[in-house]
């Protein structure tokens, strides 16, 4: 395991740490399928959950996770930018240096602010990127990772990457930061990744991503047979702003429905970071069906979360009761 | 016995020379030892004609904790200008008469190098009405340059009047080529690592379109233009497609996109953030060429000072914009002679003659002849400098930490020695 200090980006992770994180991730999984959830292993660190957005999931999802950990979990909700209202970033970041924060979860509406905050100088703790603007979001990335991992090889999981496996991203790539985490993440554990959007929402010169792009959804599920399709969330504030023409011609060209569903391999993924717009990216029929794993992903994300919390803070290398 | 006399230095063309000055005035350029009560002995130094930049936010009135007109005058000084061009981007905005001439007046009263404002476009930099243009040229400022800098002149017709207003008193509109529905929220240069680093892109093509409709415009109506910053090679095939069809267009190049590229933005450190965006190695490449063959006609600085907290933060929460009136010459050297591609003649040109000739300023940017102006910078081209602090006010200086060739040792403003020995006088020419 790399000597890991912050999670910001999933470039951070080669692929032995990107393993060992997920199999960390599966003991984690162990502690919270037992009748007492929980681990001593951070008791005494105090981790922030600094949200300048609201992210209610991915902010209870850490926060249930510190919790499992022993961790003293203090909520920092600062909305709103750093200009607007007057205290900045750097502001928040030392007085949550002077309180003694240990480790830093930051979600943060401008891409980098993660980086910032873990090489200004401001806060000496580990800092983890919890999304930042339409930069990264790893930890999603990582439950993704352990989710196709966990549908693909089951109990035989542990150790293994993603490899051969074909994984189509769809949707809002351009403003996506899930896609990005998803991108560089799935490439490192050996995945193949395809990218189907419409041309107005990929990036404009998107030539060294590792990745094929498809520009046509149907042909992309026949000619590609995923093993796995994650559709990505479209915002409200691109409804209006000449991406797509309209949200129904986006649902009918660009969403997974019944018929879509129909054309996977049995077994394919279908997989959501959440929350869902039914009937937009994603219809009732095939987000409630049996390849939907939208509620395994919600519980894989709080194994995650405590297994690159466990890394980023635990001193020793003991196990994990220790 | 004259004021001032700089023996052995090397002129622009190679040769070497006595320069004499009496008051405000070269007396004589040559083998002439006259008497004098200061002698600079100039061995090894390379004198040029003032600087004259052409595009610097002093900042006053209105944003002081940024830059004064001292201290922008003294950073100046200190980097060889001997005249800067003070845009028009302050608060109040410079779009009156009255405004321009307090600008003026306090850079006569900081005295270190001629402030010459320049007239905002349109009334508070809003695009949508003309400013009181022929004022502001009648005015003791004497304003011959019009800029909404930091905004685009977008309105086409708007741009067409001004263009075509201008020409009574030979006046030019210098245009921050930016088309604002492309750029909206826009963060840096729309490439590879924009889509990396999910941070908005500002495509080529919002400036490049914004250029080609512009010098269209000046042909047909017969003017001239002058484009800000030029950052992008296919703006450069533009300016150089224009020039060729006889249009009357000039451009200016920034010291730091000729040196800078957006790969610096991968550090999200926002003092990296400039308006047009560090753009990609290709771009630069470009810029360097047209810089030497003539197709960029100056370098101009974009000086913009913004106080600390502007730049402590996330990169979208930063203002745009960088120091550069003290490595202006650095690059210049770098670019044209290091490179092996031009000299010191080119120098004197991008930085002192063509800014003087654009704004028409008749006592700045005078070849180093007798009857001249004394504006003289003397550099020691063999001096390597690491880029530390600076004379102006804030501290968004990208160039920390980089080593440049070359560095001002003398500055010789009006015939007062504005600098000496690398040392800033103390107090400006009264």
């Amino acid at each position: 395991m790399s000597n890991l200090q912050h999670l910001l980006s999933s470039a951070d992770l080669d692929r032995d740490s990107a393993i060992a994180l997920l199999d960390i991730a599966e003991e984690m999984s162990g502690v919270n399928s037992r009748d007492i959830k929980k681990l001593p292993t951070l008791r005494g660190k105090t981790v922030v959950n600094l949200f300048f957005e609201d992210s209610t999931r991915t902010r209870i999802s850490f926060e249930l996770a510190e919790k499992r950990l022993s961790a003293d979990v203090i909520n920092f909700s600062a909305k709103g930018s750093s200009v607007s209202k007057g205290e900045s970033l750097k502001d928040t970041a030392q007085t949550l240096e002077a309180m003694g924060a240990d480790a830093v979860v930051i979600r943060h509406g401008a891409s980098g602010a993660a980086n910032v905050l873990a090489h200004s100088g401001w806060i000496n703790g580990a800092i983890i990127n919890a999304g930042d603007g339409t930069h990264e979001h790893p930890t999603q990335a990582l439950l993704d990772a352990f989710t196709v991992r966990r549908r693909t090889h089951g109990s035989a999981s542990v150790g293994k990457g993603l490899d051969g496996l074909k994984i189509a991203i769809v949707g809002d790539v351009l403003h996506s930061r899930v896609a990005r985490s998803n991108l560089l993440l799935l490439n490192t554990l050996g995945a193949e990744v395809h990218l189907v959007a419409p041309p107005t929402l990929v990036p404009a010169d998107s030539g060294d991503w590792q990745a094929k792009i498809h520009f046509n959804f149907d042909d992309a599920l026949a000619s590609v047979r995923p093993d796995a399709v994650m559709m990505l969330r479209v915002q409200a504030e691109r409804m209006n702003a000449s991406y797509f023409p309209s949200e129904r011609e986006y649902s009918r060209i660009w969403g997974m429905n019944a018929e879509r569903l129909a054309a996977l391999k049995p077994n394919a993924l279908l997989m959501h970071p959440g929350p869902m717009n039914r009937g937009l990216e994603v219809t009732a029929v095939a987000a409630d069906s049996p390849n939907s794993t939208v509620l395994e992903q919600v519980a894989n994300g709080v194994s995650v979360r405590m297994a690159v919390l466990y890394q980023l803070l635990s001193g020793e290398r003991t196990s994990i009761d220790g | 016995m004259v004021d001032l006399l700089i023996t052995n230095a090397t002129l622009p063309n190679g040769l070497v020379a006595n320069i004499a000055v009496a008051g405000e005035q070269i007396v004589s350029v040559g083998s002439e030892t006259p008497a004098a009560k200061t002698t600079i002995d100039a061995k090894g130094l390379v004198a040029l004609p003032g600087f004259v930049d052409l595009h610097t936010h002093l900042r006053e009135p209105g944003f002081e904790q940024s830059e004064t007109i001292l201290t922008g005058s003294q950073s100046a000084a200190a980097g060889g200008f001997t005249a800067v061009h003070a845009m028009a981007n302050t608060s109040p905005v410079q779009d009156t008469a009255g405004v321009v001439e307090q600008v003026q007046a306090l850079g006569v009263s900081a005295g270190y190098v001629d402030v010459v404002p320049v007239g905002a476009v349109t009334v508070g930099l809003e695009g949508k009405q003309l400013a009181e243009l022929a004022a502001m040229a009648d005015s003791r400022a004497r304003v011959r340059v019009f800029s909404d800098d930091g905004k685009c002149v977008h309105d086409p017709v708007l741009m067409r009047r001004a263009l075509e207003y201008v020409k009574a008193f030979n006046g030019v509109v210098a245009q921050h080529a930016q088309e604002p529905r492309l750029t909206e929220g826009a963060q840096m240069n729309e490439g590879k690592i924009s889509a990396e680093l999910g941070l908005a892109g500002w495509p080529a093509v919002a400036e490049e379109s914004i250029i080609a409709r512009d010098v269209l415009l000046a042909e047909h109506v017969g003017s001239r233009v002058h484009i800000c910053h030029l950052s992008t090679a296919g703006s450069v095939e533009i300016v150089r497609w224009a020039k060729n069809r006889g249009i009357n267009v000039t451009a200016e190049v920034t010291p730091h996109h000729l040196l800078l590229t957006d790969e610096l933005a991968r550090s999200y450190n926002a003092v990296y953030k400039v308006n047009p965006p560090l753009r990609t190695q290709e771009d630069v490449l470009a810029l360097r060429a047209a810089l030497v063959d003539g197709t960029i006609d100056i370098i101009a600085t974009d000086h913009a000072p913004h106080p600390i907290e502007s730049k402590d933060c996330e990169w979208q929460a930063a203002a745009f914009g960088m120091l550069g009136l003290e490595i202006a010459a650095s690059v210049a050297q770098e670019v044209l002679v290091e490179s092996g591609n031009s000299n010191w003649q080119r120098v004197a040109e991008v930085l002192s003659h063509n800014p003087a000739e654009i704004g028409l300023l008749t006592e700045q940017g005078q070849a180093l002849d007798a009857g001249a102006v004394a504006n003289i910078t003397l550099i020691d081209p063999t001096a390597k400098r690491t880029i530390d602090g600076s004379h102006s006010k804030s501290t968004n200086n990208p160039y920390r930490g980089l080593t440049l060739p070359g560095s001002v040792v003398h500055t010789i403003y009006r015939g007062y020695q504005t600098v000496a020995n690398g040392e800033l006088a103390k107090s400006g020419r009264s």
